[in-house]
């Protein structure tokens, strides 16, 4: 495997295990709740729902030429992982609450206990928000396999790393039945927006005309860039909170 | 139209999130490298230079 294609498997795998990790705290909580036949059907249902928009979707990503695919997954994956890098670096410097599938697994279940008694039928409840947690989980999975296959041309490779994601993630949730809160799942989330947002400065770049020194080689230094760049950003940040707290106590 | 109006909240939340000025400076950046690299110069350095540009003024805003 090259370089490059290790940095697409690892990113395609950190960010499906994340987006993974969330839809299973959904499913759970629901299922432990209210009912796991219609939770599971909620599941069934989100997949068959992915997998149509996937095979409507992925041939038409494909047949676009590379440099308009490029300029445009380049620009969106910047957006998302600027977004993700953003509130990642706040959680680091301990500006913002970590996320925490404990508490969030907690509100869920609050959530499902208080919502009607479906009795022994149909519950609706269950099977509308495994449906909803699943599909826009899977589609944030779907669109991260597309765009980065499509990108690499390996399309293939994108998708093992995907299931293997999700398939490590259900595993691990089935054996320990409760939400994986031990997963390091802010640093998964640091890791994730320093990938999307390096090779959304690779994809952008090709894609609006311009030519990376070293060629595909450049991504090896744009991560490690965008990386220490994003720590370096953790520093400045707690040590101006640090500043603005003494600040604040000799006010 | 309310299905629509939520529809296109959903898409812009999705896709936009809680910075529009990200979004923004992606675009115009993309554009500036378009610029460059069509006239024929080097413009490889202007996405790295423009996302920790990007990134520093969204944090400095996310401080206030």
């Amino acid at each position: 495997m090259s370089g490059p294609q290790l940095a697409l498997f690892v990113s395609v795998f950190l960010a499906c295990a994340v987006e993974a990790v969330e839809a299973l705290t959904i499913v759970l909580a629901v299922g432990v709740t209210r009912s796991w036949r219609w939770a599971l059907t909620g599941v069934a249902a989100a997949t068959v729902a992915l997998a149509v928009v996937v095979a409507a979707l992925g041939p038409a990503l494909t047949a676009l030429p590379i440099n308009a695919l490029r300029v445009v997954v380049g620009a969106l994956l910047l957006i998302f992982g600027l977004q993700w890098l953003r509130k990642a670096v706040l959680r680091a410097a301990g500006l913002k609450a970590t996320h925490d599938e404990a508490k969030a697994f907690a509100a869920e279940t609050d959530a499902a206990r208080a919502a009607a008694s479906a009795g022994t039928g149909f519950d609706g409840y269950a099977f509308t928000i495994a449906f909803k947690g699943v599909l826009l989980e899977g589609l944030e999975v779907a669109f991260i396999v597309l765009t980065f296959g499509a990108n690499q041309h390996d399309i293939g490779l994108a998708a093992i790393a995907a299931v293997l994601a999700v398939a490590v993630v259900a595993a691990t949730g089935v054996a320990v039945r409760a939400p994986l809160a031990r997963v390091p799942e802010n640093a998964m989330k640091f890791s994730v927006g320093v990938m999307l947002t390096s090779f959304g400065i690779f994809w952008g770049t090709e894609g609006a005309g311009a030519s990376w020194p070293g060629g595909d080689a450049a991504l090896l230094v744009i991560i490690p860039g965008v990386l220490l760049a994003s720590l370096g950003f953790v520093q400045w940040l707690r040590r101006q909170h640090a500043v603005a707290t003494a600040v604040g106590g000799t006010a | 139209m309310n299905w629509l109006v939520r529809a296109v909240h959903a898409v812009w939340e999705f896709v936009v999130g809680d910075d529009p000025a990200i979004a923004l400076g992606v675009v115009v950046a993309l554009g500036a490298t378009a610029l460059i690299a069509s006239a024929g110069a080097a413009a490889w350095w202007v996405m790295p230079l423009a996302v920790l540009a990007l990134l520093a003024l969204s944090l400095r805003r996310a401080m206030r």
